[in-house]
C-alpha cells in the first residue's frame, strides 16, 4: 500500500542582521541559530561583509552556522521570487535597520519578528507600525536582557 | 543583484533616516513616485519604509539608498531612460 504522507522541507528562518556596531547582534544571532537548529529549523543569515564575517570568525568549524549570505543578494532573490523563507529576524537598533524589517514585510512571506535593541530601542519600537512580532530590550553590551525577552517570546517553538 | 558603486552618483543627503529622504524629496523636487519596497531603480531594489519616494527633475532621478551601518544616503544619478521610465510608470498610476 502506497503511503500518502509526503516529506515536507525543514522550515527556514532568515536573520537579518544590522550594523554590528552594537555588540549584542553577534551574540544573539550565534543564540539564535543554536535554538532554531535544536528546534530542526534551518536558520540563515543574511548581513553586510562586517556582520557576517564576525560570526563566520567565530565559528571557525561551523558548529553553528550554516548558510550565510550576503544581505543585497537576500533582498534580491526574495523580489526575484527565488527563494522565500517561513520566519525572518530583523535586528534593528539604527533607522537602516528600520529601514530593512519595513522591506522584509513588503516583500516577504515569512512572519517577521523584530528585535530591537540599543540605546534608542524605545523610540525605535515607537516608529515600527507595520505588523511584526516585536522583541525589545535595552541591551547593549550585555545581550542578557535581550535573550531573555527573546526567551518569553520563543519563536522556534511558534 | 545590481551595484550602486557602478552608477554615477551625486550625494545629497547622507547618514539621513527614511523620514528626513522621503521629506526632502518631496519638499525639494517638482515630481516625485512613491514606490514600493524593493522597487528596483537602475539596479538596485530599494530599502526603505513604504512609501518610498522617488524625485524626479529633468534627466535627474533622486532615490534613497540606504546602508545597514551609514543609515541612508540620497542619491541624485542623471540618466534620460531610466527618468522616463519612471514618468511612465507615474503616468500608469493615474
Amino acid at each position: 500500500m502506497e503511503s500518502d504522507t509526503t516529506v515536507q522541507p525543514p522550515k527556514t528562518a532568515l536573520l537579518v542582521l544590522g550594523c554590528p556596531q552594537v555588540p549584542v547582534q553577534t551574540s544573539i544571532a550565534l543564540y539564535l541559530v543554536s535554538r532554531f537548529k535544536k528546534a530542526g529549523i534551518t536558520p540563515i543569515i543574511a548581513g553586510n561583509k562586517a556582520a557576517n564575517t564576525l560570526l563566520v570568525v567565530a565559528d571557525p568549524d561551523r558548529h553553528y552556522l550554516g548558510e550565510v549570505m550576503d544581505l543585497d543578494r537576500a533582498v534580491a532573490q526574495i523580489m526575484e521570487k527565488k527563494r522565500d523563507f517561513d520566519r525572518c529576524f530583523v535586528f534593528i537598533h539604527n533607522d537602516a535597520g528600520i529601514s530593512y524589517a519595513a522591506t522584509m514585510n513588503a516583500i516577504s512571506k515569512a512572519k517577521l519578528y523584530v528585535l530591537v535593541y540599543g540605546e534608542h530601542q524605545e523610540d525605535l519600537v515607537q516608529q515600527i507600525t507595520f505588523p511584526c512580532t516585536k522583541i525589545a530590550a535595552k541591551a547593549v553590551h550585555n545581550p542578557m536582557p535581550l535573550k531573555k525577552a527573546i526567551d518569553e517570546v520563543a519563536p522556534w517553538a511558534a | 543583484m545590481g551595484c550602486v558603486e557602478a552608477l554615477n552618483y551625486e550625494i545629497l543627503i547622507r547618514d539621513a533616516s527614511f523620514k528626513e529622504c522621503r521629506d526632502y524629496i518631496r519638499n525639494h523636487f517638482p515630481e516625485s513616485i512613491d514606490v514600493e519596497p524593493g522597487f528596483k531603480i537602475f539596479d538596485v531594489h530599494t530599502i526603505g519604509v513604504p512609501p518610498i519616494a522617488v524625485g524626479l527633475d529633468g534627466d535627474f532621478v533622486i532615490f534613497p539608498y540606504t546602508k545597514p551601518c551609514h543609515g541612508t544616503f540620497l542619491l541624485r544619478v542623471q540618466d534620460a531612460e531610466e527618468s522616463a521610465r519612471l514618468r511612465a510608470l507615474k503616468k500608469g498610476l493615474k
